[in-house]
C-alpha cells in the first residue's frame, strides 16, 4: 500500500477524535483552504501527514459487539500454462468498522464492490486474507472448529436469493428441524414446538412446517430463511441484500419484519444492501463502499442529509423521488467502475470523480477514514474537516 | 487456440503413462506362467530357465517396467509368442485392417444417424417420428455380435439358400482368388466383405446418434432465431441444413471423439465372428493363447487410440464451437 | 393480496391465515359391507364396482395370472416340499408366489379400507411425488417399467415356469435340433435341451448380474464422484484423472483381458463389471455436487455449523439421485449386453450354466440349420434391454431439472 497509514502511535497531538458516532459534538469550524492542501488539516497524527482513522486509530467502544479492522479478503488470479499468481483481485481492501450491541450498520455500494466478500469474510464463510475480526472480543479468525461451532449460535447469515437458500428436497419443518437438532435446542417434542414458535415469528403459521420450498413465493421463503437464521438465538444477523430478490412490494413487508425482529430479540444487523432507500428505513448507521474499501461512514440521517463523498451524492441523487414536479438534481457518473484487480492509484474513485477541486494529488495521495467532524467519516482528501455531521438536524442525545 | 490444443496434448501424456502402469500390472500380477506352454517331460527345468531369462522373467518386476517402459517409448513393442514375430511387424496391417472397419462404420453412423435424427426432429411425433424411435431403440438395444450372426444368417447363409440376386461373403476380408482380380473387381470384393461387419459394428451407434441428433435439432429447431429466418422467406431446407444444423452439431461432434471406445469394444465381436483380421481378433487370440506381450501391446494401442480420438474430439469441438477457443 | 395454491402472503404485522389449496380434493363414496366380501373373494372386483376401472382390471388381471402359475405349476410346488433335499431356489419361487398373491389380496383390501376414505391431499408434494406423477403420464416408460417386473418375478418364480430342466439333455436322436413347436417353444439344441427354459434360467443369470455389477458400479462412482466434488482442488484433479483413465479403455477390452487371466467365475465377472462401470457415474455425481456447493442452501448449511459429513449425506447426495437413477438403470441394460459378450466369448458364465450369451455362442455352428437356437436367446435380450431403456428415458424425462424450485 502507497500511503503513510502505518502509524502505530496513538497519542494525538491535537483535536479531540472521539469516534463514537452518535455523539454529535459540534466543532469550531477551522479554516478551509481553496485548495485541498495538507495546510487545511489540523496537525496530523504520528507520521502521517494526513488525519485519518487507520485501523489501529480507530477507537472503539469496549461493549462493541464487532470489531473489524482492516479485514482484507483477495482473490488470486492466475494465468498461463502453469497458473502462476500474477494478481490479486482484491474484493476487500482493507474494511475497518465497529458495530454496538442492538444497532444496525447498512453497509451500501454497488455490485462488485466487496460488501458481500465483507459480510461473509467477517464469518469465516471465506477465510479472509488479512485483518482482524473480534466478535463480544473473541478473536473469531484464530478459532478452531468447534469454537467456531459454537460463534454460529452467535452470529448468522441469512442470504440473498430465497430461490436457492432452502433444500428444495425438505419440507420447511425439516430445514428448521435440522437446525434445532444440530445444536441442540430443543429435542423430542419440544423440536416440533419451536418450530412452530418460529414460523410464527416470521409471520407465516405452523402448518407451513408441512410444505416444500417450492410452494411459497419469494416473499415468504425469505421468512423461512430469516426463521432459519433465528433458530440458533443468534445476537449477530448479517443480512446479504435480504430483499434485492423480492418485488418491491414485498420488500417493506420484509424490512418491517426485521425490524420488529431486532425490537424484539436485541438482534444486532449488519445490513447489505445496494439500494440506499432500503437501507434508509432500517439502519442506524451507513457505511458505503467502493472498490473494496469504506468511502463514508456516518449516522444514517446525517448521511442521508448531508453527505459528503461524491461518490455518496450520486448514490443518493439516483434514488427515486416520490414527488412529481420537483426538481431532481441527477449526478451521472463518467466512465466504469474500475475492475477489482486494477485499482486505479491514490484515490480508487477519482477518474470519475466529479468534485470540483480534484486535482494531481487525487490521483496520488489514497485517502484515508477521516472524521470530517461529529463523528461522520469519509475518505476525500478534498472534503474539508468540519463539513461533518449533521445539517440542519438537532445532535440526538 | 494452440495453447488450448497444446494444454490438451501435454494433459495426454500422463494418461498415456498411467494407462501403460495399468496394463503392466495387471498383467503382470495374473496367475500363470508364459512358459507354461513349453513345458513338456522331455524339456529339462535348466531350458525353462533359459527361457526365462531370455524373456527376461527372472527380473524384479520394478526393473521389467523400466525396461519395458523403455523399449515401449522406442517403438519397440516387443516380440509375440505366439507369432513368433517381432510385434512391430504385425501391427501395422492388423491396425490398418481394423482402421478401414472403423472409418466405414463411424461414416455410416454419423450419415444415418444424422439423417434420421433430423427427420425425426423436423416430423416430430408423426408417424415417421414414431416408427424410426421405435426401430432406433431397437437396433440400440441389441447386441452388436447378435446383429452380425443375423446378418450373416439372412444376408448370407440363406441369401444363398434362397437364392437371392445379392449374397454377402461370411467372413473374411477377401475372397479366393483375390491376387488375380483388377483393381476394379478387388474394390468391389472388399466392399461386399466389409458391408456386413460395418453394419453390425454401426448400426447400434448410429440408432443412438440418432437419438441424441433428434434431441439436439429440437432444441434448436425451436430458438427464436430459426423463426427469424424463416420469417425471412429462406426455404425450409436451407433453415433446417444452414441454420439449425450447425448448431445441433456442436454436441455430436464431442461423440464422435466419445464412439472409439465403443467401436473398439464393439470390433473385438465383430471381427472374431467375421474372421476379419483385424486389432479386435488380434486381442481375442493373443489373450487365449496367453501371448502377454502382444496383450500388452495391442490393449495399449486400443487405448491410445481411445485418448487420441478424445483429442481430436476436443480440437473439433473447438473448431465448430467458437466459445470454447477463448478458454 | 391472497394468490392462488400455496402461495401466502401477508400483510405484517398481522399474519392472515393462508387459503388451503382447493383443487385436488377428492372426496369418495363409503365402503359397503358387500364390497369388503367381494375384494376377500376376487381382488379387484370390489373397485370395479366402485367405478375405479383402471385400478380394478389391474388387480384382477395380475391375481388371475397368479393364479394360473400356481394352479399350472402345482405340481412342481408339491415336489419342492416332497424333495428329499428341499431346492433353495424352489423354495424361493414358493416364497415369491405365496408373497405375490398375498399383496395383492392385502393391497385390494388396504386400498378399500383405508385409501378410500381419505379426500386426496394436495399439499407436501415432494420433488419425488411430482416426478411420479410425471412419470405416470409417459406409458412407454409404464411399459418398460411392467416389463422390467415381469422379468424380475420371472427370474423368481422360474423353478415353477420352467417346462424343463436347462440342462437335462434329451435323446440324443430323438431330440436334438428340433425347430419351435408347441412341445418346445423355442426349438432344442444340439444337446436336445429345451431353449425356452435355457432362455427363463438364462434371465436370472443376466439379471441378477446386471443389478449387482451395476449397483456396485453405482455406489462406488457416486462415492467418488461426490468426494472429488466436494472437497475440491488435488482430490478433485487426481480422481478425475484417474476416471480419465479409466474411461480411456474400450470396456470390453479392459474385461477380457482382465477375466482371461484368472479364473472365469461369476463372482469375478460381477466384480469386474462394477469396477469398470463406475466412471460415468462419477462424472455425473461430480458435476451435480460442483453445482449443489455454489448453492445457497449448501452454504448456509455450513454457516449453520453443520459437519462435513452431514451435508454430504443430507443436503448433497439427495439431490444428486436423480441423474444417478436415471443412469443405473440405463446401466443395467448395458451390463447385460455386456455380460452377454463376455459369455459370446467364453469368458463370462461358464457352460452349462445357461446364460444368453453362451447361448447364442453355441448356436453359431449351426446356423443355417437351426437359427432358433441363437436368434430366441438374442430376442431375449433385446427384449429386456429395451424395457430398460424406456424405463430409464422415462425416469430422465420424469426427473427433469427443471423440476427443481
Amino acid at each position: 500500500m502507497n500511503t503513510p497509514l502505518n502509524n502505530p502511535s496513538n497519542d494525538a497531538p491535537g483535536g479531540d477524535t472521539t469516534a463514537h458516532p452518535e455523539v454529535l459534538t459540534p466543532r469550531e469550524p477551522t479554516p478551509v483552504a481553496a485548495s485541498g492542501s495538507d495546510m487545511a488539516l489540523p496537525p496530523a497524527r504520528g507520521n502521517s501527514d494526513l488525519r485519518g482513522q487507520t485501523p489501529e486509530d480507530m477507537d472503539v467502544p469496549d461493549d462493541a459487539l464487532l470489531v473489524v479492522r482492516g479485514l482484507k479478503k483477495y482473490f488470486p488470479i492466475r494465468r498461463g500454462f502453469f497458473s502462476r499468481h500474477v494478481g490479486d483481485v482484491k474484493a476487500v481492501d482493507g474494511v475497518s468498522f465497529f458495530m454496538r450491541r442492538g444497532e444496525t450498520l447498512g453497509l451500501v455500494g454497488e455490485s462488485g464492490c466487496g460488501k458481500t466478500s465483507a459480510g461473509r469474510a467477517i464469518l469465516r464463510m471465506e477465510e479472509p486474507t488479512a485483518g482482524s475480526v473480534r466478535f463480544d472480543g473473541q478473536d473469531v479468525l484464530s478459532l478452531d472448529r468447534d469454537n467456531l461451532r459454537r460463534l454460529r449460535r452467535r452470529a448468522q447469515y441469512v442470504f440473498q436469493d430465497p430461490y436457492s437458500s432452502l433444500n428444495p428436497r425438505m419440507t420447511v419443518g425439516d430445514t428448521l428441524r435440522e437446525v434445532l437438532t444440530v445444536h441442540r435446542l430443543a429435542s423430542g417434542a419440544a423440536v416440533d414446538a419451536r418450530v412452530g414458535q418460529l414460523l410464527e415469528v416470521v409471520g407465516l403459521r405452523a402448518e407451513h412446517a408441512l410444505r416444500y420450498p417450492h410452494e411459497f413465493s419469494g416473499g415468504p421463503r425469505q421468512r423461512i430463511g430469516i426463521a432459519r437464521a433465528l433458530a440458533v438465538e443468534p445476537e449477530l444477523i448479517i443480512c446479504d441484500e435480504p430483499v434485492s430478490a423480492l418485488d418491491v412490494s414485498v420488500q417493506a413487508q420484509v424490512i418491517n419484519l426485521l425490524r420488529d425482529l431486532q425490537d424484539e430479540f436485541g438482534l444486532t444487523y449488519l445490513f447489505i444492501a445496494h439500494d440506499l432507500s432500503v437501507v434508509e428505513h432500517i439502519s442506524d448507521r451507513v457505511a458505503v463502499m467502493y472498490l473494496g474499501r469504506i468511502v463514508e461512514i456516518a449516522d444514517s440521517r446525517v448521511l442521508y442529509s448531508n453527505p459528503l463523498m461524491p461518490y455518496t451524492q450520486a448514490l443518493l441523487s439516483a434514488v427515486p423521488v416520490a414527488e412529481p414536479g420537483r426538481k431532481h438534481n441527477r449526478i451521472v457518473l463518467q466512465g466504469d467502475v474500475p475492475s477489482p484487480a486494477n485499482p486505479p492509484s491514490g484515490c480508487p474513485f477519482h477518474p470519475r470523480c466529479p468534485h470540483p477541486l480534484k486535482d494531481a494529488d487525487c490521483a496520488r495521495i489514497v485517502p484515508p477514514l477521516a472524521d470530517k467532524g461529529g463523528g461522520h467519516f469519509a475518505a476525500c482528501i478534498k472534503v474539508p474537516l468540519g463539513s461533518g455531521g449533521a445539517r440542519g438536524v438537532p445532535p440526538t442525545a | 487456440m494452440i495453447s488450448y490444443f497444446l494444454r490438451r496434448l501435454l494433459g495426454s501424456i500422463p494418461l498415456l503413462l498411467g494407462i501403460l502402469t495399468l496394463i503392466f500390472f495387471i498383467i503382470n500380477i495374473a496367475p500363470g506362467d508364459p512358459t507354461a506352454r513349453y513345458f513338456n517331460p522331455n524339456i529339462s527345468p535348466e531350458v525353462i530357465a533359459q527361457m526365462r531369462t531370455n524373456l527376461g522373467l527372472d527380473q524384479p518386476i520394478h526393473i521389467r517396467y523400466f525396461k519395458w517402459l523403455g523399449s515401449f517409448a522406442q517403438g519397440d513393442f516387443g516380440y509375440s509368442f505366439g507369432q513368433l514375430r517381432p510385434i512391430s511387424e504385425i501391427l501395422p496391417t492388423v491396425l490398418w485392417n481394423t482402421l478401414q472397419l472403423m472409418i466405414v462404420a463411424v461414416v455410416m453412423i454419423f450419415i444415418l444417424g444424422m439423417l434420421i435424427g433430423i427427420v425425426q426432429a423436423v416430423r416430430q411425433y408423426s408417424v415417421v417420428d414414431n416408427v424410426l424411435t421405435f426401430f432406433a431403440l431397437f437396433f440400440y438395444s441389441m447386441p452388436s455380435f447378435w446383429l452380425a450372426l443375423m446378418l450373416i444368417l439372412i444376408f448370407s447363409l440363406k441369401a444363398s439358400q434362397w437364392g437371392w440376386p445379392i449374397q454377402f461373403p461370411a467372413s473374411q476380408m477377401t475372397s479366393v482368388g483375390y491376387e488375380f482380380f483388377s483393381t476394379g473387381e478387388r474394390i468391389t470384393d472388399r466392399f461386399m466383405h466389409m458391408i456386413l461387419p460395418a453394419l453390425a459394428l454401426g448400426v447400434g451407434g448410429a440408432a443412438g446418434i440418432a437419438r441424441y441428433m433428434r434431441g439436439s435439432m429440437l432444441e434448436v429447431i425451436h430458438q427464436d432465431y430459426i423463426r427469424t429466418a424463416r420469417a425471412k422467406g429462406l426455404s425450409e431446407r436451407i433453415v433446417i441444413f444452414k441454420h439449425a444444423l450447425r448448431n445441433a452439431l456442436i454436441p455430436i461432434v464431442t461423440l464422435l471423439g466419445l464412439y472409439l471406445p465403443i467401436l473398439l469394444s464393439g470390433s473385438v465381436l465383430v471381427e472374431t465372428i467375421f474372421a476379419w483380421p483385424g486389432m479386435g481378433r488380434l486381442i481375442v487370440d493373443a489373450i487365449f493363447q496367453r501371448d502377454y506381450p502382444l496383450v500388452m501391446a495391442t490393449s495399449f494401442i486400443a487405448a491410445g487410440l481411445v485418448v487420441v480420438g478424445n483429442l481430436v474430439a476436443d480440437v473439433l469441438y473447438a473448431v465448430v464451437d467458437p466459445r470454447i477457443r477463448t478458454e | 393480496m391472497v394468490h392462488s395454491s400455496g402461495d401466502v402472503e401477508f400483510a405484517v404485522p398481522e399474519p392472515v391465515s393462508a387459503p388451503l389449496p382447493a383443487a385436488g380434493v377428492v372426496t369418495r363414496a363409503p365402503v359397503t359391507p358387500a364390497q369388503y366380501i367381494l375384494s376377500a373373494l376376487l381382488p379387484g372386483s370390489a373397485q370395479i364396482a366402485r367405478g375405479e376401472w383402471v385400478g380394478g382390471m389391474l388387480l384382477a388381471f395380475s391375481w388371475a395370472i397368479m393364479l394360473s402359475v400356481t394352479f399350472l405349476a402345482r405340481g412342481r410346488i408339491a415336489g419342492v416340499f416332497t424333495a428329499g433335499r428341499m431346492p433353495i431356489d424352489g423354495l424361493v419361487a414358493v416364497v415369491t408366489l405365496v408373497l405375490s398373491l398375498v399383496t395383492i389380496w392385502g393391497w385390494a383390501m388396504y386400498d378399500l379400507k383405508v385409501r378410500a376414505r381419505r379426500p386426496r391431499r394436495r399439499f407436501g408434494d415432494s420433488q419425488w411425488t411430482i416426478a411420479a406423477r410425471q412419470f405416470r403420464r409417459n406409458k412407454l416408460a409404464i411399459a418398460g417399467l411392467v416389463v422390467m417386473i415381469v422379468l424380475y418375478l420371472m427370474t423368481l418364480l422360474t423353478p415353477l415356469l420352467a417346462p424343463y430342466d436347462p440342462t437335462a439333455q434329451g435323446d440324443i436322436v430323438l431330440t436334438r435340433y428340433l425347430s419351435p413347436s408347441f412341445q418346445h417353444l423355442m426349438g432344442t439344441d444340439k444337446f436336445g435341451r429345451d431353449i425356452f427354459s435355457r432362455v427363463l434360467y438364462g434371465a436370472r443369470i443376466s439379471l441378477s448380474i446386471g443389478f449387482i455389477a451395476v449397483g456396485l458400479g453405482v455406489v462406488l462412482g457416486a462415492l467418488i464422484g461426490s468426494v472429488a466434488g466436494y472437497f475440491g482442488k488435488w482430490t478433485d484433479t487426481v480422481l478425475m484423472r484417474f476416471t480419465d483413465m479409466m474411461l480411456s479403455f474400450p470396456r470390453v477390452i479392459l474385461l477380457i483381458v482382465i477375466i482371461a487371466l484368472f479364473e472365469p467365475t461369476i463372482w469375478l465377472v460381477v466384480t469386474v463389471l462394477g469396477l469398470t462401470g463406475w466412471m460415468s457415474v462419477a462424472r455425473i455425481v461430480r458435476g451435480e455436487v460442483l453445482t449443489l456447493r455454489e448453492r445457497e442452501f449448501v452454504q448456509a448449511a455450513k454457516v449453520l455449523g453443520m459437519s462435513d459429513a452431514r451435508i454430504i449425506w443430507r443436503h448433497i447426495i439427495p439431490n444428486t439421485l436423480a441423474p444417478v437413477i436415471v443412469y443405473a438403470t440405463l446401466g443395467i441394460g448395458n451390463t447385460i449386453l455386456v455380460e452377454a459378450s463376455l459369455s459370446f466369448l467364453g469368458l463370462g458364465v461358464q457352460p452349462p450354466t445357461p446364460s444368453w450369451g453362451n447361448m447364442i455362442n453355441d448356436g453359431r455352428d449351426s446356423l443355417i440349420t437351426a437359427w432358433w437356437i441363437s436368434t430366441f436367446p438374442g430376442l431375449a435380450i433385446v427384449l429386456t434391454v429395451v424395457a430398460f431403456n424406456l424405463l430409464g428415458d422415462g425416469l430422465r424425462d420424469a426427473l427433469d431439472p427443471r423440476l427443481r424450485t
